[in-house]
């Protein structure tokens, strides 16, 4: 549908409509933003600018900070964890064989066919039995173990596209797959790991559920779910103004991140790996 | 499904099948030694809460406390009428929210597949609702739906409406709902459907233009059936997605006017009646039933990929 491209008003009315989309679905995010600084709450009971709202948010329970620590710990456990053990799992798969190869690809796989909150109650129960309930760390490693499917075959696929050529030669000149895998395939798959990071990061920055039932104990809270508190927690009366600038805190970092290395998010896509 | 590609072979040896046996050896060892830290994820945190489940089901399993066998008796959690209710509910969100978003996401796909200049920073705009997260996506429309002040409310009284009780009743939240997952969605089922048009062959096109074909002709019979893949894999996701819904019900209604949904259920049977065997119950029943929908789906995809 190529032929509008030359036609005047068809150029018109695709850069309306294409506006007035654009307008719709900015909108949200820039009311909620400037009203987590203008207006009567933010401005300390007057009309104009302010930083109240910050003010009330940063002492709401044990803090903004806290829960932002939380969160960041959270976030890095994943990420770590989803990215070392997904490369080192996708140079196997897809440069060695070994007994269990192919059931190992396939239940790992089979991850994304069972849906993910109905595995959070055993979960609960077993976190409990390795004493990882109620911890930031045992919160990571279940977001890193949903995240392992796509990670897997992301860096499968990245090894798999690196010439055998460029392995053989490094191993000729004596390196071992381990120093082989260090000094020339990791530079070679690094955007295939930038992207499993990516995808990593922005599931477990903001997930709500898993934190809801694992973590117990208000000094361990998420900030999506201390915003929870803060929404549900005073029976009627909702701060709005402090609520507002918590999504806000909670918003920027990823969608920052996402703006930052978006050309890495398309590259998951293209990749084909949600065709899966 | 992705097939796992056929190994590769071993480097191959230089001096004789002794050699080469040794070195494959040592390879696979080394393969294996990669691959044990994911290995053991997956085992300790899917292979075995999955068998849990199963056990837990047919036990009695309070919240605290020790544990016993109790038959099939979890497993009458699914005549409750509270879970019936969120069937019905959580059935009547997923097609709601699925129609909706399927359709947005294709006019956005179409609109943003010209190359034109701009179309980058429309596209990124679209996006952009995918990078915030859904409990944030879910509070900040909360605000939108209880201040008097917001755009929401501020257009209906430009229009001279009724002012709106946006989450006040059973259709009025399941609405208001299908309103905040198409923000939040769209832009991104939008990606998947461009990776799908983008693999479109463009003689395609223009053999069709070429035989006179319109625009409405092109896109019934020459776009949408060779995106049929792409459509069936975004309906996988809304429908998965729409039938695990959770996080945007419990924020904005609790639950309320009957809008829990199955997943809500299993909260509230764990966490409330602090009883995971009946939640264990109604996982497991919900995992089979996703897991056949899921099979269907992608056994008609492949069954595509065949033709």
């Amino acid at each position: 549908m190529v032929h509008t491209r030359h036609n005047p008003a068809g150029r018109v009315a695709y850069y309306a409509s294409s506006a007035a989309l654009t307008v719709v679905f900015l909108i949200p995010i820039i009311w909620t933003a400037y009203s987590s600084v203008h207006g009567r709450q933010a401005a300390g009971g007057h009309q104009g600018w302010g930083v109240a709202n910050y003010h009330r948010l940063a002492d709401y329970g044990l803090g903004l900070t806290a829960y932002l620590r939380n969160t960041a710990v959270v976030s890095l456990v994943a990420v770590l964890v989803t990215v070392t053990t997904t490369t080192f799992g996708g140079y196997a798969m897809a440069r060695f064989s070994f007994r269990g190869k192919n059931v190992l690809f396939l239940v790992t796989l089979a991850i994304l066919m069972v849906p993910y909150t109905t595995i959070l109650i055993p979960l609960y129960v077993l976190l409990g039995w390795i004493q990882l309930q109620n911890s930031l760390l045992g919160l990571g490693l279940v977001l890193a173990m949903f995240q392992l499917p796509f990670g897997l075959f992301m860096m499968r696929n990245s090894f798999e596209a690196v010439p055998i050529e460029l392995e053989e030669a490094a191993l000729i000149d004596g390196c071992t797959p381990t120093s082989a895998l260090r000094h020339v395939l990791l530079r070679a798959v690094a955007p295939g790991m930038v992207t499993v990071a990516l995808f990593s990061f922005l599931a477990s920055w903001n997930e709500f559920v898993a934190p809801l039932i694992f973590l117990t104990d208000g000094s361990k809270f998420t900030l999506p779910l201390a915003l929870f508190n803060l929404q549900s927690g005073n029976l009627g009366s909702v701060d709005f103004g402090a609520l507002q600038s918590g999504v806000v805190a909670a918003a920027v970092p990823s969608v920052a991140v996402f703006l930052l290395l978006q050309r890495y998010y398309v590259r998951g896509f293209t990749a084909g790996a949600l065709k899966g | 499904m992705v097939s796992s590609t056929v190994a590769r072979p071993v480097l191959p040896g230089r001096s004789g099948p002794t050699r080469t046996s040794a070195l494959a050896r040592r390879r696979s060892r080394t393969g294996t030694l990669y691959v044990l830290p994911m290995a053991v994820i997956v085992a300790v945190l899917f292979v075995v809460p999955l068998g849990l489940m199963v056990w837990m089901s047919v036990n009695h399993w309070p919240l605290l406390g020790a544990s016993k066998p109790n038959g099939v008796q979890n497993y009458r959690a699914l005549a409750d009428p509270l879970f019936l209710r969120a069937v019905v509910f959580t059935l009547k969100y997923t097609v709601v929210t699925t129609v909706v978003l399927s359709l947005v996401a294709f006019g956005l796909a179409l609109l943003m597949q010209e190359r034109r200049p701009g179309v980058g920073i429309f596209r990124t705009v679209f996006f952009l609702p995918a990078a915030v997260g859904l409990a944030s996506t879910t509070l900040l429309f909360y605000s939108m739906f209880n201040n008097t002040d917001s755009p929401l409310n501020t257009a209906i009284r430009v229009l001279h409406l009724d002012a709106v009780d946006w989450l006040g009743t059973n259709t009025s939240a399941l609405l208001s709902t299908v309103g905040l997952i198409t923000w939040r969605f769209a832009g991104f089922y939008m990606l998947i459907l461009m990776t799908g048009l983008q693999s479109i062959d463009q003689t395609v096109y223009e053999a069709a233009r070429t035989d006179g074909a319109g625009r409405w002709q092109i896109l019934r019979h020459v776009t949408l059936p060779l995106l049929r893949p792409t459509i069936a894999l975004m309906m996988v996701l809304s429908v998965t997605g729409s039938l695990l819904a959770f996080d945007q019900f419990f924020i904005l209604t609790g639950g309320r006017h009957n809008t829990a949904t199955v997943v809500i259920d299993v909260y509230r049977e764990a966490f409330l009646s602090q009883d995971l065997g009946r939640a264990a119950a109604i996982s497991v029943v919900t995992l089979v039933v996703l897991v056949v929908i899921n099979g269907g789906q992608l056994a008609a995809l492949r069954r595509d990929d065949a033709r």
